[in-house]
């Protein structure tokens, strides 16, 4: 009712309103939002007790703190990285940009079990790359680590790149003839203006770097209590019919991206505002 | 468009004077070098040697092994099986972020945003419940579970679930392409075409579909990419059954846990090749965008 009274009032002469709106209200219904009630209602129908005692069962309190510490440090190395990677790709010149510019989407396109097993087996204590260091990095929370940052680096790149691209000059011919040297401008000048992205970038590889599965499996060796991630307490409980426990578990990560979602919504709202100000 | 060129103009203005830059506006050379390598090297461990890696390995027992472990019957099943999944869900996904976008873009209603935030939820979800719901649903002890057996209709552990399941997961990708895009190009367009006594499908066909074309085809090749990829929620619903339910990504799995290394990585380089070609058009439809 609401809904037509407003496209009227609008009176926009457009056709297809209720088709386009009523189909994509249809098909969301039923492949998102009715599938995800599941979880919602699976967890209404378990008792108290056994969803507490569930979600609190130190393996599954050890996979929080891995799969949350394991995804900050990602998102933190991707923050610097990212950002210096960014930085490069938009202000120099070198031989080459084009194709590395091109590769940065790499892991977005690249499916999760591929990353996986290339990342595995050049960590791994044999491997191209594992075997220049005395520690171990595949099998332990540190190859977690890398899996993560590899999903995550485009996420930063891809939110700062644009910012800093329509970055304009001036700002930075003010700061330089107001006396600043080009590290003070660059701290008190541009980063400033990147935090938002920056945040934003985090934000959405720390979300996907929470429930990611694929590339972490095969890197992690997913022992329990030590290296095994939330994603894959689901995926054991669901092996063993536990799919109450399953749900439960679900439902602390969905819980999580919901945070998130908020936050990351959050930062665009105030960055908007900050930006309609101006 | 008189602005537009204006920006152009200012674009090309401040591309020649980059070179000429005064010295406080740049970085000493060593600092722009350093940075250069620091990027370099972290895109070396973390992106290049993976991939080189893969067909370093794919390729390590001679063309002949390479040729032979991808088009044993297993692998060719999975190649087939992945083919169909991605031929149902990218026209799915399609269809839905087209309808999405034109009722967001070219109409204004309250909640709009809140619509927007649902399309994307997909991106927030692990990919492990992404396939838990689907077997809460149609799973043995799931809600139509004992519905489905008395009718004798499998939906998990089969084909319509790992549908469902890429569908879940690859539900934003094309909608989300569309929607910025076809906001910037506003109404005026499709109201001309309209009040000239065009039908609204000859208005989408003849007015909209061209000029979001590009933006169009990003979204469909990034959609079919992960349709193609998907792990997780596709392992959670496939059930394993080798032959069957073996999309290319659980066949790498399988043969990788079963220490058949250049198997599995001869089965990752085919499916490194797709990402490869992708990232590819990924750059003509942004160079074509940019130079219509």
């Amino acid at each position: 009712m609401e809904l037509t009274w407003k496209k009227r009032k609008k009176n926009t002469i457009i056709p297809g309103f209720s088709l386009t709106l009523g189909y994509t209200m249809i098909y969301l219904s039923l492949i998102v939002l009715l599938p995800l009630s599941m979880v919602f209602f699976n967890t209404i129908s378990m008792s108290w007790n056994e969803f507490y005692e569930t979600i609190t069962h130190p393996r599954a309190v050890a996979s929080y703190k891995l799969t949350f510490g394991a995804a900050f440090a990602a998102g933190l190395i991707n923050v610097v990285f990212g950002t210096i990677i960014a930085w490069v790709l938009i202000r120099y010149e070198f031989p080459g940009k084009k194709i590395i510019d091109g590769l940065v989407d790499l892991p977005f396109a690249l499916p999760t079990a591929v990353a996986g097993i290339a990342l595995t087996s050049l960590y791994a204590p044999n491997g191209w790359i594992g075997q220049f260091f005395d520690f171990k990095i595949s099998f332990t929370p540190l190859g977690i680590i890398i899996a993560l940052t590899f999903i995550g680096l485009p996420f930063i790149v891809r939110t700062v790149q644009p910012v800093l691209q329509n970055l304009s000059s001036e700002v930075e011919e003010a700061s330089a003839s107001l006396g600043a040297n080009r590290f003070q401008t660059f701290t008190k000048v541009i980063f400033p203006e990147l935090l938002p992205a920056i945040l934003t970038g985090f934000s959405l590889a720390f979300a996907r770097a929470l429930g990611e599965y694929g590339s972490v499996v095969f890197i992690a060796g997913n022992m329990p209590m030590k290296t095994e991630i939330t994603p894959l307490i689901i995926m054991t409980k669901l092996e063993q019919y536990d799919y109450a426990g399953a749900t439960a578990i679900a439902t602390v990560m969905l819980v999580a991206s919901f945070v998130l979602l908020f936050v990351i919504n959050m930062i665009q709202w105030v960055t908007n505002r900050k930006f309609n100000q101006q | 468009m008189a602005k537009l060129i204006d920006i152009n103009q200012e674009a090309s203005a401040s591309i020649s004077t980059t070179s000429t830059k005064p010295y406080v506006l740049q970085e000493a050379a060593w600092i722009k070098w350093t940075l250069i390598t620091i990027s370099l090297l972290f895109l070396t461990l973390f992106l290049f040697l993976p991939l080189v890696s893969i067909f370093a390995t794919a390729l390590s027992q001679g063309w002949n092994t390479y040729v032979a472990s991808i088009t044993e019957p297993d692998a060719l099943s999975a190649i087939k099986l992945t083919l169909i999944v991605a031929l149902i869900v990218v026209p799915l996904n399609a269809i839905f972020g087209i309808a999405a976008a034109w009722a967001i873009t070219k109409f204004s209603f309250k909640g709009k945003n809140f619509l927007i935030t649902l399309i994307d939820l997909p991106f927030a979800i692990s990919p492990v419940i992404a396939g838990l719901v689907f077997i809460l649903l149609f799973g043995a002890q799931g809600l139509f579970g004992n519905w489905l057996f008395e009718h004798d209709i499998k939906i998990v552990f089969a084909l319509p679930g790992m549908v469902l399941a890429t569908l879940f997961v690859t539900f934003p990708f094309v909608a989300r392409e569309l929607i910025p895009l076809m906001q910037m190009q506003g109404i005026t367009e499709e109201e001309a075409s309209i009040s000239l006594g065009a039908s609204g499908l000859k208005t989408f066909f003849r007015v909209t579909l061209p000029n979001i074309k590009w933006g169009l085809l990003y979204g469909l090749i990034l959609c079919n990419a992960r349709a193609m990829g998907e792990f997780g929620a596709v392992s959670v619903v496939s059930g394993h059954i080798r032959g069957m339910t073996n999309t290319m990504p659980l066949h790498i799995e399988i043969l990788y846990n079963e220490y058949q290394f250049t198997a599995a990585f001869a089965v990752a380089s085919l499916m490194s090749i797709l990402g490869i070609i992708t990232i590819i058009i990924k750059n003509i439809i942004e160079w074509k965008a940019k130079n219509v």
